[in-house]
């Protein structure tokens, strides 16, 4: 298989990846297969973009990058992991923290039954293993938002593992179709937040903030199956509309619900792997995209320039857009692992392991939990395709952005027009809008329920696809308006008379006798001018096709 | 009054011979008046009187909430004690006030006991002679019993008396020498490695501890949570299962606790046949180390049985030499995790530098923790290293794995219950305890006591008879897991037989009609 390539020129400037959603190192054609069945999950592993530098030496000096992620992903819960002390996002500072949080001596942990549920739904909805017993490990490091000097986590046997997830990335001429691929998943292990440090270099003090000490994380581990930044942003972006779908985090990356770290490296192909390094702190999935790839092209250059990469920890800064060194950390940490003797092995169950008569409420199910997925990201588009008729790409962009999809259930509910013309409004005029804006769908002034009366109105013929563009511009600008009251008080009703039209596109041809004349010339487009001139003396209130008819047939009778 | 047993106190409190604020008041007495023991970090006299007052309401009302209503008790100071400062007999803890209740102080007092204070310990309860905690070594009250100095003053080549106290053993020495010298009717220890058996073999009391799970460990600032419990300290056994039956049970706050329904509360039958029972005597505990006293009194006890007609066996526990090296490396790794918390930032003592969050650090937990606690850390940190952990960490579980299937096979060969000495011989004076470390002191005397905690099973300490020096020596009984109930039985069947003596102390204060008025005779059945 033909590797992309990507070459790039310029000495010292900086390859990047405009968009996460558009540029990118996928110029390939689209695989083999329909693409409504892509999801079930072709591996893409071998397929990975290589780099060249811009002085190829004797033969190609290609480089390809190997990436990693771990993903930390809040729990959604009442609860903290092993205390009873409330989960809230922007509380007052240590309002949320128990004697367990704040490592008060003596204090024990009790494992929250709700943070093992979302952990083993997660693990189901990631194709992982449920691993029946898992067990809970010590990691010891000093921090002053680490209380106890340990977090506890799942380092030895993690509650799932051997699992995969399913993301496409944007392809072809356009960037408009959509690749799937597919990275594995090494476990998803359940541990603790830390709490928060908040420097006040002014006074030279540090704050302590426990209220997020505790609260119950997944931590997703990614086996290092991505090569670029995009890769890794549409497989995050995936993994979060999963998380959201389940309802198990609701992966907000601005509140720090979900938290991204990527390891690193490049290599030449054939060869062994490169030392990798850490990016840490990438709390965007644009940033997460532009951090990936300015390290993979820093580390390229490093080593172009006959420098090394030292295993180290990286954090982006989003301001200057670069990687730099944390140096925190002196040399290596070793974390001193043991196992956490103050919980027993966490033990699950399934239908045929179920002990008979036991409590409900001691147990654990995998087999019920399965039994209440819901619908994921992926069927969810697969449905959209097959119900509606739409593109793949289009069900992805409708699930992509937040609320778009229940916005666009909700016109299609109350409307007549056909989903297809509705999934072509909501994604190019309503998006639009909000694009330019910059407002989300949640901001939207136009409601589901406008939309779905002004598709009507178009539906029925009422008004003119012209006039519904300027019907929704007007829904825009001014709110309380419905559509039908829009269309009336600007007489935006179509004109349905068709012997005022007939008569119009008559004076019309008489004022413009040129026009006529290329059109029997045997020049057809000149036909456009005529429609043009007699639409806007309709003030766009005519159906064009229907002048179309009108003037074809007057200049051939 | 004060020489009775809780049993005994309990009847006279619900009779109205005394009431609770009476006893409350004679304790605290003898509290002030054996300060210099040092059995108490902190005397809760406040707390102890309210306590009393509200216990005497109870009474007047006939509401007594149990026979722990109006009990004077104490716990170690490494028991969680809401609004009572909690130190661990360390710097570190100095001042420290938790605001909860451990779960087991929480039972007692929701049981009407009164809270007199907290006991005196070993630095975070590392040590085996009381001596190594920053409140100063606890001071045996057998040192000052009258059965003692009469021996001493028939030994010619005894120095200074008073510069000669025993030690209590420990780390629970301050909880032994509490109810030893009558100031309260049960303590609380805790116990890791022999820690609650130990000073009650060196204070002629009984020591228990229950099987792992048993009891909550919740609020107990741990040493090793894996083989830590929480432990009773009473003058007989009676008073043990009575103790044991107000704190036995599932805790929500301590998942390692059974759910499984244990027989409450824990009256314990009385055994008139032994004949049904057999006996294990472990072959690997005789040791050339071990006293011929204490040889000698366990080889007696193990008659005593046989001749009432229970089967004794010679059992094997081929592992129980690895035990020590094992713990050590167990024990360190837990407690050099358990106290990575004490950093001073959130409670407990901080030094004044400043300098950086890394150099806080340093110089409070230098400041913080005495040597063993520091030499224990490093020993910890050092075995849990990435290159270290299968080799020392790994290695010592599958060893305490094999240890605990020695006692599993030996029950399964038919044996209800082993009988083992308690501790090497007799306690020893404080000078000589000293001239070894606390290292080689905590190695030697765990030896019999460590590999039931490693085991997780019952273990009861009984006093059996005084040594030549006149001072007690104790014998341990073990048994099944969860069968603590069974132990306890056996145990006060063989309480019963011995009649170890009640310690006189008529020398030491004044108020020698109250030690005294329950003196029982001093039948030794078991002396040579």
């Amino acid at each position: 298989m033909a590797a992309p390539m990507l070459r790039w020129v310029g000495r010292g400037r900086l390859w990047t990846f405009a968009r996460v959603d558009g540029g990118s190192c996928h110029r390939r054609e689209a695989p083999t297969g329909s693409t409504s069945n892509w999801i079930r999950g072709q591996s893409s592993v071998a397929q990975q973009p290589l780099y060249t530098t811009q002085k190829p030496r004797k033969g190609e000096h290609k480089w390809a990058a190997v990436v990693g992620l771990e993903i930390h992903a809040q729990i959604s819960s009442n609860s903290k992991l092993f205390s009873g002390s409330q989960v809230r996002f922007s509380a007052p500072p240590n309002s949320l923290v128990s004697f367990f949080d704040a490592s008060l001596p003596g204090t024990l942990p009790v494992l929250n039954r709700r943070c093992v549920e979302a952990a083993v739904m997660t693990g189901l909805a990631l194709n992982c293993h449920i691993n029946k017993k898992s067990l809970f490990d010590r990691k010891h490091y000093f921090y002053a938002d680490l209380p106890a000097g340990y977090q506890i986590t799942q380092q030895r046997l993690p509650i799932a593992v051997n699992g995969s997830l399913t993301y496409g990335v944007y392809a072809g001429k356009k960037q408009s179709q959509v690749i799937p691929k597919t990275v594995r998943i090494k476990q998803i292990q359940l541990e603790q937040d830390s709490g928060k440090s908040l420097h006040d270099d002014l006074r030279s003090q540090t704050l302590i903030d426990l209220n997020r000490a505790g609260v119950g994380l997944l931590e997703v581990v990614l086996e290092p199956d991505l090569s670029c930044g995009e890769e890794a942003a549409t497989a995050v972006r995936e993994l979060q509309l999963i998380l959201q779908a389940l309802g198990t985090s609701q992966a907000n990356m601005a509140e720090g619900q979900l938290r991204v770290d990527a390891n690193i490296s490049v290599h030449h192909p054939g060869e062994p792997l490169g030392v990798r390094t850490e990016v840490k702190n990438l709390n965007s999935i644009r940033f997460l995209a532009k951090a990936i790839d300015y390290e993979i092209q820093r580390q390229i250059n490093e080593l172009e320039n006959g420098g090394e990469i030292l295993n180290e920890t990286r954090s982006f800064h989003y301001q200057l857009g670069c990687t730099m060194s944390m140096r925190d950390k002196e040399g290596k940490q070793d974390y001193r692992f043991m196992p956490e003797p103050n919980l027993p092995p966490l033990v699950l169950y399934d239908a045929t392991s179920l002990p008979a008569g036991a409590d409900p409420q001691q147990v654990i199910n995998i087999d019920q939990i399965r039994e209440t997925l819901p619908e994921l990201p992926s069927v969810t588009r697969e449905r959209l395709v097959q119900q509606y008729g739409m593109l793949l790409e289009h069900s992805f962009t409708l699930l992509n952005e937040v609320g778009l999809l229940e916005f666009f259930q909700n016109v299609i509910k109350e409307t007549r027009a056909e989903p297809k013309k509705v999934t072509s409004w909501v994604l190019n005029t309503f998006l639009g809008y909000l694009k330019q804006q910059n407002l989300a769908v949640s901001e939207s002034p136009v409601t589901p329920s406008a939309l779905a009366e002004l598709l009507d109105l178009l539906d029925s013929r009422t008004i003119s696809s012209a006039a519904a563009k300027e019907v929704f511009e007007e829904l825009w600008k001014r709110e309380g308006k419905t559509p039908g009251q829009i269309v009336s008080e600007k007489q935006l009703e179509l004109m349905e008379d068709r012997g005022a039209l007939e008569q119009l596109c008559h004076s019309m041809m008489e004022a413009h006798p040129q026009v006529v004349m290329d059109l029997k010339k045997g020049n057809p487009r000149a036909i456009n001018k005529l429609i043009g001139l007699v639409r806007k003396a309709t003030q766009s209130r005519a159906d064009p096709a229907m002048i179309k008819e009108i003037l074809e047939k007057k200049l051939s009778s | 009054m004060l020489g009775r047993t809780l049993q005994e106190v309990s009847a006279a409190l619900k009779q109205g011979q005394i009431t609770p604020t009476e006893l409350c008041q004679k304790c605290l007495s003898l509290i002030k008046k054996t300060k210099f023991l040092n059995a108490y970090i902190t005397v809760s006299e406040e707390v102890a009187l309210k306590q009393a007052e509200e216990s005497e309401k109870r009474y007047k009302n006939g509401q007594s909430l149990g026979d722990l209503d109006g009990i004077p008790i104490a716990v170690k100071d490494n028991f969680s004690t809401s609004g009572i400062e909690t130190t661990c007999a360390s710097n570190m803890l100095k001042g420290y006030i938790p605001p909860y209740n451990a779960t087991v102080v929480q039972k007692l007092l929701d049981q009407g006991a009164l809270l007199m204070g907290k006991t005196n310990l070993d630095e975070f309860a590392m040590g085996s002679g009381s001596t190594d905690g920053i409140f100063g070594p606890v001071k045996n009250p057998w040192s000052y019993s009258k059965q003692y100095r009469e021996k001493r003053k028939q030994n010619p080549h005894s120095k200074n008396e008073d510069s000669d106290w025993l030690i209590t053993g420990g780390s629970s020495g301050g909880s032994a020498a509490a109810v030893s010298a009558f100031t309260c009717y049960a303590a609380l220890g805790s116990d890791t490695g022999g820690s609650t058996r130990n000073p009650a073999a060196h204070c002629g009391l009984v020591g228990f501890k229950p099987s792992y799970g048993l009891v909550s460990r919740h609020g107990l600032i741990p040493l090793v949570n894996s083989m830590d419990v929480p432990g009773i300290l009473t003058r007989c056994v009676d008073d043990a299962a009575i103790v044991l039956g107000a704190l036995a049970g599932p805790d929500p706050k301590d998942s390692t606790t059974v759910h499984d329904p244990i027989n409450k509360p824990f009256m314990l039958p009385s055994l008139a046949d032994v004949s049904k029972l057999c006996i294990g005597i472990p072959k690997e505990y005789l040791i050339p180390e071990l006293s011929s006293e204490v040889r000698s009194l366990w080889s007696k006890a193990a008659d005593l049985f046989e001749s009432e007609g229970a089967k004794v066996l010679e059992v094997s526990l081929p592992h129980t030499s690895y035990s020590i090296v094992c713990y050590h490396v167990l024990c360190t790794s837990e407690v050099a995790s358990n106290m990575a918390r004490f950093d001073g930032l959130q409670y407990g003592h901080r030094c004044d530098i400043n300098v950086s969050t890394e150099a806080m650090y340093a110089a409070t937990r230098r400041e913080g923790f005495n040597d063993v606690v520091r030499g224990r850390i490093l020993s910890g940190n050092f075995f849990l290293l990435k290159e270290n952990y299968e080799n020392y960490f790994v290695k010592a579980q599958k060893v305490r794995r094999l240890i605990a299937n020695d006692f599993v096979n030996a029950f399964n060969s038919g044996v209800d219950v082993l009988l083992t000495p308690t501790t090497l011989s007799e306690a020893v004076p404080y000078l000589e305890f000293i001239k070894e470390d606390n290292r080689t002191r905590s190695a030697q005397d765990d030896i019999f006591t460590q590999a039931v905690n490693m085991a997780g099973l019952p273990a009861v300490s009984i006093p059996v008879a005084l040594s030549n020096q006149g001072l007690p020596i104790g014998l341990q009984f073990i048994g099944r897991a969860f069968c603590d109930q069974q132990l306890l039985t056996v145990a006060r069947w063989f309480e019963k037989q011995v009649q170890f003596p009640v310690i006189q102390l008529q020398e030491l204060m004044d108020d020698c009609s109250a030690v005294l008025e329950n003196e029982k005779s001093a039948s030794v059945s078991l002396k040579q």
